[in-house]
Parts: structure tokens; C-alpha cells; sequence
């Protein structure tokens, strides 16, 4: 396994649980036994959390899996003819099979090498930006209202900070929410006291001796500040494996079955693959409960490459899940279970009292999605619906209040 | 094997009931009931996939604690 991390973490997991018996290497580079992220940006940063409770409950013992740790190494070449990883440490290693779960890292701007300037996806990130935290500055600029951003500016408020959170598109969550949704996302931050800025992009920070001291807005205006959080999407991490063959395409492009080259599969973030689900076009699905399903499913499909009974093979199923993710900002838990489109209809509760469910239809009138806000229970039966195939209809009955 | 649930973490999404309805269970008020504390050894596959789903890392395992007689 390459990635010691969710997907990572639960390949070998699953290896073990369905009998794999023979050598197991897991190569991370990070320094930590494999964490938790989605407290990154939530308790953590709150200061509610300390490190030693994001451990992933699967490495609670990191000898329990029976597998040799290689943290603090990275995976710098792969060779696929001879069936070799190279490292940044140590000799080559041979493999049978090969789990590629490296992910994604945190893209970035001109400036993010300033100090105050911080991007948000590992703990030595989340450290370094929760020191900052501590420190007390008079204010906080986002950088983009994706879900990284918008948590990050609901725990900065939640902790007293002034926060100013800067969108260059028309709407938060633009790419992952429908239209109204992310309207509701921009009054719940600026109901928490966030000055939100939609539609206008930032053309450069200024400096003093290396630290931050202002953001400056393509409309002409600057904001002064100390801090400054750049939460503008991610980058799959592929660049090691350039030159060795594998399709890389934003991602490592797999076959429906998550196979990327004979002997190596690869999920989590920083996989791409056609689920059919949805037409079948190729695409990566940065989610945590993803990293957990593909994680599990491609260490399956490896097992079943390398085993030499047929039914192994025949008995796998395309990797087809209904995406599910979840988002909690101040005291409101945001999940969307399938795919969000404009046609939209609340199904339960009311959008007034900050509880509700409501389903997405696609042109054709097909159920494809569901958003829950404050109703994480009708989010989950969402997706199992989804996941049925039902109709609008089912959906719109199966989700409603259950009668008095 | 012995279950436990911070219920301080637990948001009652039922993802653990999906996978093991024998042992987790979430009521019409919204609340997680554990029905089995020490589930029997043909259901530990499940929990421990209850475990590994649950986003909020809520579930606990102390695996070798056997049931009380
Ligand atoms: C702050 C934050 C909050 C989040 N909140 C949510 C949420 O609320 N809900 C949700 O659904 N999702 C959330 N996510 C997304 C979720 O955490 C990811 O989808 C998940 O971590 C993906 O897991 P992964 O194993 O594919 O990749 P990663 O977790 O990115 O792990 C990949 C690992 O591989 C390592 N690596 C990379 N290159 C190499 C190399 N060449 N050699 C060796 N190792 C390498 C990386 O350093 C990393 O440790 C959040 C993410 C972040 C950062
Ligand atoms: S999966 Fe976790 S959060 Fe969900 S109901 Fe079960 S214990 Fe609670």
C-alpha cells in the first residue's frame, strides 16, 4: 500500500479480514500513523481535540494488522515491467500487488509560502494553523467557500475570531451543492458574523518580513490581516508516478473495477474511475466515506486479480456507491447523499426551522439526489434509497415525517 | 468483544444500524440504542465494519473482553 491514510489503512484492513496471510508493506509519507482529517478543520482547530483522539480507531494498534510501517518514506517511482516501488529511503521494494491510495494535497496560491499564510490538509497543517489560532489575531481571511473554507470560518468564529471568507464564484459550495443551498451556506456564515464576499478574486497578498500583512482584491479593495487560509480544492498526488506508465489524468485513471495496470489498483482521493451509476464518465469522488469503500473494494479486486480461482474474479461488481458526504459548520450538520441539480423539493421539515430534507430530480424527473440539513438519519436513508434506485416518489414518501 | 459507543460523538445517522441492525439500533426520538453490548462471534464481522463506517468514529471495541458468564 501506498498512502498510509483512510483508503490506505482500510485496504490493508480488508486484506487481512478476508484472509490475505502473506507480507504486507504500508508506505506513508507523513511522519504519523494514520489520522483522521475530517476533525482537522472541525474539533481539532477548536482547540477541542488533541492529536492522540484522530488516530484512526483501525491503527489504535499499529501492530494489530501484522504489516511492516514505512512512515516518513515516500513512494518516488514505480515500475510496473519489473514490479518495483522506489523510495525515498532504502531500497526498492518488490511487489505481487499494489494498493495506490496517495490521495490529494492542498492547492495553492502565490503567497502560501508566507508565514501566516496556511493551507489545510495534513495535521502538521492543522498544527501550524491552530498555533496561529492561539495566538489571538484581530483577523482571519478565507480563501475560497469550499467545504475546507467554510469549516474553517465557522470553527475561527465559533473560537471569536473576525473572519472575512472570499469567493470567486457567484455562490459557496458552487461546485458541490446546488444553487440554493449554497446561498443558505453564505446567510448561515454571515448570521455567525463572517463577512462574505461572493464573486470576487484575489489578485495577490502583500508582506513584511515574511509574514502576511494583506490580501488584495481583484475589485481593488485589501483586506489587512496576519492569517490567511487557502482552501481552493486540491490537487491529486500523482506526480511520483509520472513516467510509469499509468494513466494519469487529474488522478490515477482506473477501469470500473478500480484496476489501474495489471497487479495495482488504486482509490480514495486520488483515484479515478467510471462508476455507472452516473452515465460512466470517469471522475475522482473526494469524500471520506469514498476512501473507506474503495479502500475496501480494491483490495478486493487485488485479491481476486492475484487469486487463481475464477469465481473470485466473476463475483466482483463494478464499483457503483452513491456518493454520501457530510459537512458540519456551527451547530448545523450539511449532507448531501447522490448528486445535487436545480430541480429541488424539500421533502421534510422546513427550511425556516433550520431542519429539513430535500430531493433532487434530474430532467427526466429521476430521484438522484438528496440534501439533509440538521437530519443526518434521512441522509443515510437517502443514499440506501439511491442506492434501490426508487422512484421520486418512494423517495418522497419514505422521507417524509413518519405520521403522529 | 465488548461495544462502546461515545454518544457524545454519535450523531444518529444509522449508518451502524444499516450494517448490523442485530446489535445498533436508531429510534423514531433520534437516539442510538445499543441492543447487544457483547454481540456473539458471527456478528463481530459486521460490528467491526460498523466500526470502520461510522464517520464519526463513535464505535469502540474492546475485542477480547468476553461476555460476562
Ligand atoms: C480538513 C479536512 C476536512 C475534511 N472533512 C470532511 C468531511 O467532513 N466529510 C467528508 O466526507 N470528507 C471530508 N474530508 C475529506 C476526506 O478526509 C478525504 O476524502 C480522505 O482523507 C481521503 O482519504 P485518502 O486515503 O484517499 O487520501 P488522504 O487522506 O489524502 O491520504 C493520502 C496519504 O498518502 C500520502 N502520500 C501522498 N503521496 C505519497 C507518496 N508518494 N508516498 C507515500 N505517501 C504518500 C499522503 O501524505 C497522505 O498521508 C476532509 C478533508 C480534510 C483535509
Ligand atoms: S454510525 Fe456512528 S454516528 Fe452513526 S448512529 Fe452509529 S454510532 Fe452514531
Amino acid at each position: 500500500m501506498v498512502g498510509a491514510s483512510l483508503a490506505g489503512l482500510q485496504a490493508a484492513q480488508t486484506l487481512r479480514r478476508d484472509g490475505f496471510d502473506g507480507e504486507l508493506t504500508m508506505v506513508g509519507d507523513e511522519p504519523h500513523y494514520p489520522y483522521d482529517r475530517p476533525p482537522l478543520s472541525k474539533h481539532f482547530l477548536a482547540g477541542a481535540w488533541e492529536e492522540e483522539k484522530l488516530r484512526l480507531r483501525a491503527a489504535a494498534d499499529p501492530d494489530a494488522l501484522g504489516l511492516t510501517w514505512r512512515l516518513g518514506t515516500a513512494a518516488t517511482g514505480l515500475d510496473l515491467e519489473a514490479k518495483r516501488l522506489e523510495l525515498s529511503e532504502g531500497p526498492a521494494l518488490g511487489y505481487d500487488g499494489l494498493i495506490i491510495a496517495t490521495g490529494a494535497a492542498a492547492r495553492t496560491l502565490p503567497g502560501c509560502e508566507l508565514a501566516g499564510v496556511h493551507v489545510l490538509r495534513t495535521l502538521d497543517d492543522a498544527v501550524a494553523l491552530r498555533a496561529d489560532f492561539d495566538g489571538g489575531p484581530d483577523h482571519v481571511v478565507v480563501i475560497g467557500a469550499g467545504f475546507i473554507g467554510a469549516e474553517v470560518a465557522a470553527t475561527a468564529r465559533e473560537r471569536g475570531l473576525a473572519v472575512t471568507m472570499i469567493e470567486a464564484a457567484s455562490v459557496p459550495l458552487g461546485r458541490v451543492l446546488d444553487r440554493s443551498s449554497g446561498e443558505a451556506i453564505a446567510d448561515l456564515h454571515r448570521a455567525n458574523g463572517v463577512d462574505v464576499r461572493l464573486g470576487v478574486g484575489v489578485s495577490g497578498m502583500r508582506s513584511a518580513g515574511g509574514r502576511v500583512t494583506h490580501v488584495d482584491l481583484e475589485d481593488g479593495s485589501a483586506i489587512q490581516t496576519s492569517v490567511v487560509v487557502v482552501g481552493i480544492g486540491v490537487v491529486p498526488n500523482v506526480g511520483w508516478l509520472e513516467g510509469s506508465g499509468l494513466t494519469l489524468d487529474d488522478g490515477i485513471l482506473c477501469d470500473e473495477t478500480c484496476l489501474a495496470a495489471p497487479s495495482v489498483v488504486a482509490a480514495g482521493d486520488v483515484a479515478r474511475w467510471p462508476n455507472a451509476r452516473f452515465g460512466g464518465a470517469p471522475s475522482r469522488v473526494e469524500q471520506w466515506d469514498n476512501a473507506i469503500e474503495q479502500g475496501a473494494y480494491a483490495a478486493r479486486r487485488l485479491l481476486a486479480w492475484l487469486s487463481t480461482d475464477p469465481d473470485l474474479a466473476t463475483d466482483l461488481a463494478p464499483f457503483q456507491p452513491v456518493p454520501w458526504f457530510w459537512s458540519d459548520q456551527y451547530d448545523k450538520k450539511i449532507q448531501l447523499a447522490g448528486i445535487p441539480t436545480e430541480t429541488a423539493a424539500v421533502v421534510h421539515g422546513s427550511v425556516q426551522e433550520q431542519r429539513f430534507v430535500k430531493i433532487y430530480l434530474d430532467d427526466a424527473g429521476l430521484f438522484v439526489g438528496a440534501l439533509a440539513w440538521n437530519r443526518p438519519r434521512q441522509a443515510i436513508q437517502a443514499r440506501q434509497l439511491l442506492a434501490e434506485g426508487a422512484s421520486a416518489e418512494d423517495a418522497r414518501a419514505k422521507l417524509a415525517p413518519a405520521p403522529a | 468483544m465488548k461495544i462502546n459507543v461515545d454518544f457524545d460523538l454519535c450523531e444518529s445517522n444509522a449508518i451502524c444500524m444499516q450494517i448490523a441492525p442485530e446489535v445498533f439500533e436508531v429510534r423514531d426520538d433520534d437516539f442510538l440504542y445499543v441492543l447487544i453490548d457483547h454481540p456473539p462471534a458471527e456478528l463481530h464481522a459486521k460490528v467491526r465494519e460498523a466500526v470502520d463506517r461510522c464517520p464519526k468514529q463513535a464505535i469502540s471495541l474492546a475485542e477480547d473482553l468476553p461476555a460476562p458468564e
